[in-house]
């Protein structure tokens, strides 16, 4: 196929097969040196935890990036997205698969036990996504610093009900600030960087048809993407229910990685965290988010010997990324595979070119 | 009842092939109040069906604040908008734009960071019927509808030559390319009132020309209104059918380029030191 300019383009089809069969494999080999402890435990729970900032600030950026709008509540959705993961594994009959029972089929219970993982993943999604728009369409006729202090306090609010919901209902449900304890430790790097695929995929996949055109056209310009018949308030809250969504997926999967969820660990904190990540990796781009995730996560671990200086480093890298390049690391720029693919074909196999219809 | 008296003298002044159809816009008694300013007074308008109509006035008249009340950025304080016939009171901008009405800025207002294609593409918005479903699943759908309206955006560009820049970014081209890009983009909101204000803003005067020729193109090849707001006489002169003069608010007189150029109060107010007529 060619474009106007007589280039070779690579149909969509073969594009996604193309990125298909790169994900699945690198998954397979993920999941065959996490399953063989090829990588120690202790890397890969850095991996996990990076999977799961991945998701977070992937999820973000379309409500920063993507959006142009500035919440600081996403630890809230988290925090929903945990509590309700966690809420519901403890409830169901989860099966121990270190310890099954003589005679039990272990195909059965594997997929017993991934099933009511993949429900508790949706369903924290789901919840959090339901709060995104009782909280998004208040907040988001506000733009700028007031939507941003809105979203702080409506994050806030959810950290202190969570933390006295109990003595309101009168019945344990959250456990309040000792924490709900002993969730089923079910994250593995195998089904977090499943999920950090999904996320990306289904993130791009919306934000690259007419809905993220829409999306996009009003972080350029709002006025004119009304002009232009795009009706800006349902594409607000749509994309930051998609945002929320995301990060309750990404509560849900640190649930089960730690296993033991408190209020205070969602705290106004963890969503600046969550927003330095965005920031620095380049609002609207999601490659720069997983980059940055990646980095921000493992660099703090990395420089553990360095103890005292580690959060020195850790704010110096972030001032020096913000003077020399306050858009952060790539911008708007996203990577595509056959973009590069496409260069190189009409550099190399230029020759053969058709001439354009 | 004098307000519709003196709006059926105004169908006088369309076009003879307008006559007879029901006029694209008619606004009656339009005016609205800004705190103790009155911005806009007894704003009176007809619009015929393919009428090229131009609106002018001295600087901080309320031609813009006109464009703004007929797109709904302001809502009228008096009067009422129709368009094709019916009442547009209660709806907002997004409703009047699926109504028919588009428009471009003063001050260009692009969606800068992207291509030029997505800008024009996003004009198509409602006009691309695929649901979010379809979309994040990537059916057959999506790319049949995705392919058309990347075709009809290419089509669109073409009317001004821009389609081999569909890929550039719509922030870095050229400015009189980029007010160019806004009529596009208005034009592909599918819209049968274009509001045009200034677009020759900025454009030397080939440029000028060559934008003189395009409106008309686009008024015949797609049978539309188009109202514009501009200060360069000769485009006003050459190309509208109809010219309403604006002042501190009020229309102070209407009627064809003739008539307009030589209305001792219109030269009085706006026109008086300039030569041509």
């Amino acid at each position: 196929m060619n474009n106007t300019l007589g280039q070779r383009r690579i149909p969509m089809p073969t594009r996604y097969l193309i990125n298909l069969v790169l994900v699945v494999v690198s998954l397979a080999v993920l999941h065959y040196i996490s399953a063989a402890g090829i990588i120690s435990s202790y890397y890969s729970k850095i991996l996990m935890l990076v999977g799961i900032n991945i998701i977070l600030a992937v999820s973000l950026n379309v409500a920063t990036g993507y959006l142009g709008q500035l919440p600081l509540g996403h630890a809230g959705f988290m925090a929903v997205g945990g509590y309700a993961a966690g809420i519901f594994l403890k409830a169901m009959p989860m099966p121990n698969l270190n310890r099954l029972p003589e005679g039990t089929n272990e195909l059965a219970a594997h997929l017993q036990y991934n099933a009511y993982l993949a429900l508790a993943l949706v369903l924290a999604g789901v919840v959090a996504a339901i709060f995104g728009v009782i909280i998004g369409v208040p907040a988001l006729r506000l733009k700028g610093d007031y939507l941003a202090i809105i979203t702080l306090g409506f994050g806030e609010i959810i950290r202190v009900i969570l933390l006295n919901i109990d003595d309101v209902l009168g019945f344990e449900f959250t456990y309040g600030a000792s924490g709900l304890k002993r969730i089923p430790k079910a994250a593995t790097v195998t089904n977090v960087f499943v999920c950090v695929v999904i996320t990306c995929a289904i993130i791009h996949l919306v934000l690259k048809s007419r809905h993220g055109r829409a999306v996009l056209s009003i972080r350029e310009n709002e006025i004119a993407a009304e002009s232009c018949g795009v009706n800006t308030t349902y594409y607000k809250v749509m994309a930051f229910t998609l945002s929320a969504f995301f990060a309750g997926v990404a509560g849900a999967l640190y649930a089960t990685y730690v296993g033991i969820l408190q209020p205070s660990t969602f705290g106004f904190m963890k969503s600046i965290e969550i927003l330095v990540i965005v920031v620095l990796g380049g609002m609207g781009s999601m490659l720069g988010s997983v980059l940055s995730a990646t980095v921000l996560t493992a660099l703090p671990q990395m420089l553990l010997a360095f103890d005292k200086w580690r959060m020195v480093l850790y704010s110096l890298v972030l001032i020096i990324v913000m003077i020399f390049k306050p858009s952060g690391l790539l911008g708007t720029y996203d990577f595509s595979l056959s973009r590069v693919l496409e260069k190189l074909l009409n550099r190399f196999g230029g020759k053969k070119k058709e001439v354009a219809k | 009842m004098k307000i519709r008296d003196e709006y059926d003298s105004r169908e006088k002044i369309l076009p003879e092939r307008d006559k007879g159809s029901t006029p694209v816009m008619e606004a009656i008694g339009l005016g609205i109040d800004f705190g103790g300013l009155t911005a806009v007074d007894d704003f009176n308008l007809t619009v015929g069906r393919t009428e090229i109509c131009g609106l002018i006035g001295p600087n901080g008249a309320g031609k813009t604040t006109v464009f703004n009340l007929l797109t709904k950025v302001y809502k009228p304080t008096r009067g009422k908008i129709l368009l094709n016939g019916q009442d547009t009171a209660g709806m907002n901008t997004i409703q009047v734009n699926r109504a028919g009405i588009a428009r471009t800025f003063q001050n260009i207002r692009l969606f800068k960071a992207l291509s030029v294609l997505d800008n024009v593409l996003i004009g198509m918005h409602n006009h691309i019927s695929y649901n979010m479903f379809t979309s994040t699943l990537r059916l057959p759908t999506f790319w049949r509808e995705e392919k058309k309206a990347r075709e009809r955006a290419m089509e669109l560009l073409s009317i001004f030559g821009m389609e081999q820049h569909a890929e550039e970014e719509a922030g870095s081209l050229p400015y009189g390319a980029q007010r160019r890009l806004e009529i596009v983009r208005a034009l592909a909101t599918q819209p049968r009132l274009l509001l045009l204000d200034e677009p020759a803003a900025g454009m030397n005067p080939s440029e000028t020309a060559e934008l003189m020729e395009n409106i008309h193109r686009i008024r015949d090849e797609f049978q539309i209104a188009i109202m514009l707001i501009e200060h360069d006489m000769n485009l006003v002169m050459g190309i509208c059918e109809g010219i309403a003069v604006l002042n501190f608010g009020k229309i102070i007189a209407k009627g064809t380029p003739a008539e307009i150029s030589s209305n001792p109060v219109v030269i009085e107010a706006y026109l008086g030191k300039k030569k041509e007529g």
